[in-house]
């Protein structure tokens, strides 16, 4: 247990909800809106924790348990998570094949609390999200390796800090691919354009929205203060490789990483904006190609 | 040794007892349980760092003695199957009741015991003739068993299909050790040394074992025999009986001596192939038992997996990953016969309860079933390898090894290990979705037939194995670090690499998964907390019941649910070209459609493409030999005297 880590955990804690006040700003900004206010998703997680409940009398406990094990899971994975100059709460040897199982825990709930509930919509989400999610694990995974031989470790707290400015002069294409591949596991696990869209009202065309489309009151809010921690996260992990800032001094490394994962949010609304989503047979070509860039990572590192 | 063996005396006595007319069954299992808990004694004794004890008793039998030894890979084996065993005959006694008048319920018993008998044996014999036996003893009863429901066409099939393929295996193994034997100069395993043509032993060692572990392609009767036996001997198969294919190759290496470095890519090949397969093809599948069948294929993949990583790492000089490749692929083995026991068993109650193993017919169960459910869904989360439970361990012991590999070592470790990591990474996914399938489609829902509304709950004989197998699950995962100080005595024999790496390396391992097991319990400590947050949150709010949320459609029916075939429909047109799923459909017509039907199904690639054609050509050149088969018992008198003189004269030359 590092005691320091506790300060970004904290961190993330409070300020995680914040990046989808960002990303939806930058949208709203691109469509020429004023947008919901910057804090809408802090408001969201307060209002729901105050409602009532509404359960489908098809469901059991499995449906109530989703959530909360989501959101451990979640915890889980946040304390894997060096940040900045800091190392992570918990730290050991393959530490980020824990962090990919305890998203795949959070996953599994989610599947079969949707499936609990009988409903042929959520029963799609379900069916779309295990199929693309298997197919961006070995993406993920693989990315992984390759900066992990890169940069000579095989704890995140080991990999990230060696990623230096340095590495990135004597190592760019391999980093590079690795953090291309990364924003596609990102942008997918996170239900983002163009694997998903957020904001979509159709609930046939919807992959992680239609799987909670049951949920309310705190399970909800749980819920959606889950899916901000792995925004958090995976947006996190990219940062740490993509964003070569290791001067050693708390202050400026902290900064910068929260600048540079703003900066994937600010990214990820103009990607948003910008893009349509793929069709739903282009997805795994997408993920697929994620796991290629990987593999092409890992040749050249190994080079 | 005493004890062992007289445990082994019982389980075969209960299974003669229960012959007895009158018997229902309890003798047969009470003999199964308490010879194995006899067994247990002395398999836990040799882990916990006791001398392993031998007998050796002349006997008649042409070559060597009566050898039996407890050493610790025999006892690391031991123990899964003797507990397993156990529970499967507390189970086995409820779930055969629903046979009782119409089935000799003691033959199933008596097939029962000899199966865990012959098990034993095969682990601690250390004569080529004894073994030999001993695993014809193991083939033979779970046929048996295989056969059960013989008045079924698909039981036959399914049977005979097992009693070739393993035939053929015993082939291999017949060659295998009868060669070494000769070569040798004995046939006690302690004298056995490593032959000249060491490649053509292991190819027969690799075949002859892997048909029995349910290596792909050699898995072919294993999907069929599995769903057709009763369940809790489908439990037993699918959890330990295989694996003495594995123990087979492993002991079977120890005889082979330096090792080159295609054995462990042809292993990592093989395992990649399994595990892959292996999963999509559960995937697939539409019948419960079927799906955890191939299942086995797939987890069989994974510890192929780790051995060959740890052939590897033997080969290369890199003890780190020899221990983690071997360590994780043994404890997988362990693992699987807990959680595959524990779903078959599920499966077992589920077949029970309804009379179907379709799965597409079942759903709302977890309402009706309460603790099957649960402890389905337990196991479920255990063979997906995840956190907090017991696959996870093992799984990631492999990862470790398979990124050590990857990160630091030079490029022939490295490839192989970038290989697994892949593999793994992307089984591991599958499995996950394949078994959101099986929980939430069986369990999960509304019931889509009359089979699963009318459902009950397992009688307690039933529950209790369950509810042991799947507290074990949890055991393990928070146990980890534990299990592995047990390891190093088999790991010393198994790499023969110096005491003090292994015990060096093992540390290492041990170290992440201190880490991962106080992760484990911080993980349930954290759910409880939110579980009771949420409990607070809720307590004073008001809290209503409704119909899931249907967009507004007024007439929802339990039909309109997701069923296995669609939700694993994205998965399996994705791998279509390997899948070869063949659908028929009659779409709805018209304005005002009548009749409308879908039904897929995923044969065996397998056996419909090699297997199918290489005993069409079998059969098409034996049958240039049917003349020889006239059905006149003196014709076939003479032949073998015939055979018998030319042997002879040949002898003679």
């Amino acid at each position: 247990m590092n005691l320091e880590g506790l300060v970004p955990f904290a961190l993330a804690l409070v300020l995680a909800p914040l990046l989808l006040g960002v990303i939806n700003r930058t949208k709203a900004f691109f469509a020429g809106r004023r947008g919901a206010p910057l804090l809408q998703a802090y408001y969201d997680v307060a209002k729901l924790l105050r409602k009532g409940a509404v359960f489908s009398r098809t469901t059991t406990w499995v449906f109530r348990a989703g959530p909360i094990l989501s959101l451990a899971a979640m915890l889980g994975g946040l304390a894997l998570l060096p940040v900045g100059g800091f190392p992570a709460v918990v730290a050991f040897e393959g530490d980020f094949v824990l962090l990919a199982y305890l998203l795949g825990v959070a996953r599994f709930f989610t599947v079969l609390a949707a499936l609990d509930t009988g409903s042929a919509f959520e029963g799609m989400g379900a069916s779309r999200d295990v199929t693309f999610s298997a197919l961006a694990e070995p993406a993920l995974l693989l990315g992984l390796a390759a900066v992990g031989r890169e940069a000579g470790g095989l704890s995140l707290s080991g990999i990230l800090p060696a990623l230096t400015a340095a590495t990135w002069l004597s190592a760019a294409p391999q980093i590079a691919l690795v953090a291309a591949a990364l924003l596609v596991v990102f942008l997918a696990e996170n239900a983002r354009v163009p694997v998903d869209d957020p904001d979509t009202h159709l609930e046939l065309t919807m992959i992680h929205e239609v799987m909670i489309l049951d949920h309310s009151g705190p399970d909800l809010g749980a819920i959606l203060y889950a899916s901000v921690l792995k925004l958090w996260i995976l947006g996190g992990l990219l940062v740490g490789v993509a964003l070569p800032v290791r001067t050693g001094t708390v202050l400026i490394d902290l900064a910068s990483f929260l600048g540079g994962l703003f900066a994937l949010a600010v990214l990820t609304g103009v990607i948003e904006s910008t893009m349509a989503r793929l069709r739903l047979v282009r997805i795994p070509q997408l993920l697929v190609g994620a796991t290629t860039l990987s593999i092409l990572a890992l040749i050249l590192v190994l080079r | 040794m005493t004890l062992l063996l007289a445990g082994l005396f019982v389980v075969l006595a209960g299974g003669f007892l229960s012959l007895f007319p009158r018997s229902s069954g309890l003798l047969g299992a009470g003999g199964a349980v308490a010879g194995c808990l006899m067994g247990l004694v002395p398999a836990f004794a040799v882990l916990a760092g006791g001398s392993p004890p031998s007998l050796r008793l002349p006997w008649a039998v042409p070559g060597g003695s009566f050898h039996v030894e407890i050493d610790a890979l025999s006892a690391f084996f031991l123990v899964p199957i003797l507990a397993l065993s156990a529970l499967g005959a507390v189970y086995g006694v409820a779930y055969l009741q629903a046979w009782r008048g119409r089935k000799a319920i003691g033959l199933a018993w008596l097939a029962y015991n000899t199966l865990v008998a012959s098990m034993i044996l095969v682990t601690i014999a250390r004569n080529v003739v004894l073994f030999l036996v001993a695993w014809e003893m193991m083939a033979l009863a779970s046929f048996f068993l295989v056969v059960f429901e013989h008045e079924r066409e698909a039981s036959r099939e399914a049977g005979w299909t097992y009693l070739v393929a393993t035939h053929l295996g015993t082939a291999f193994l017949l060659a295998f050790f009868l060669m070494l034997g000769r070569e040798s100069g004995s046939f006690e395993f302690d004298r056995l040394h490593p032959p000249s043509q060491a490649g053509l032993f292991f190819v027969l060692a690799l075949v002859g074992f892997g048909t029995k572990a349910g290596f792909m392609p050699l898995h072919v009767w294993l999907p069929d025999a599995h769903p057709a036996a009763p369940s809790h001997v489908s439990a037993l198969m699918s959890g330990v009986m295989i694996k003495t294919g594995v123990y087979g190759l492993v002991r079977a290496l120890t005889f082979l001596g330096p090792l080159p470095a295609w054995w462990g890519w042809t292993l990592l090949v093989v395992g990649l192939t399994s595990g892959l397969l292996g999963v999509l093809f559960a995937l697939a599948q539409h019948d419960l038992k079927r799906l955890l069948a191939y299942h086995s294929v797939e987890n069989i993949g994974i510890i192929a997996m780790g051995l060959g990583l740890g052939l590897l790492g033997l080969h290369y000089g890199n003890p780190v990953l020899a221990v983690l490749g071997f360590a994780g692929a043994l404890l997988h083995v362990v693992n699987h016969a807990i959680f595959k026991g524990l779903l078959f068993l599920g499966a077992g109650a589920v077949i029970h309860a309804t009379q179907t193993r379709e799965m597409d017919e079942l759903g709302g169960l977890m309402k009706r079933m309460p603790l099957t459910g649960a402890t389905f869904l337990i196991g479920a989360a255990a063979i997906s390898g995840l956190p907090p439970l017991n696959g996870f361990v093992s799984e990631f012991l492999i990862y470790l090894g398979a990124y050590r590999g990857a990160t630091s070592a030079g490029a022939p470790v490295a490839v192989p290990s970038i290989a697994a990591i892949a593999g793994l990474a992307l089984i591991g996914g599958l499995a996950a979705a394949c078994f959101a399938k099986a929980c939430g489609v069986v369990f999960l829902g509304e019931p889509r037939g009359a089979h699963a509304s009318g459902a009950h709950e397992a009688p307690r004989a039933m529950g209790i194995p369950m509810l042991v197998l799947a507290v074990a699950c949890v055991a393990i995962g928070l146990l980890g670090p534990l299990l592995m100080r047990t390891l190093a005595p088999v790991l010393i024999q198994v790499t023969a690499l110096p005491p003090a790496d292994v015990v060096t390396s093992i540390d290492e391992a041990a170290r992440p998964l201190r880490f991962i097991a106080g992760g484990a319990g911080g993980f349930l400590v954290l759910a409880a907390l939110l579980a009771l947050a949420r409990a607070v949150l809720l307590s004073r709010r008001p809290i209503h019941e409704s119909v899931t949320w249907d967009c507004g459609y007024a007439r929802p029916t339990p039909r309109m649910q997701y069923t296995s075939s669609s939700f694993a429909q994205p998965l399996t047109d994705l791998f279509g070209l390997v899948l070869r799923t063949k659908r028929r459909a009659s779409a709805p017509r018209g304005y005002f459609p009548g009749e409308a039907a879908f039904a897929s199904e995923t044969p065996d690639v397998w056996r419909e493409t090699l297997w199918r054609r290489l005993f069409a050509g079998a059969t098409w050149g034996f049958s240039k030999f049917a003349w020889l088969q006239q059905g006149r018992v003196h014709l076939y008198i003479l032949y073998i005297a015939l055979t018998l003189v030319a042997l002879l004269i040949w002898g003679l030359r």
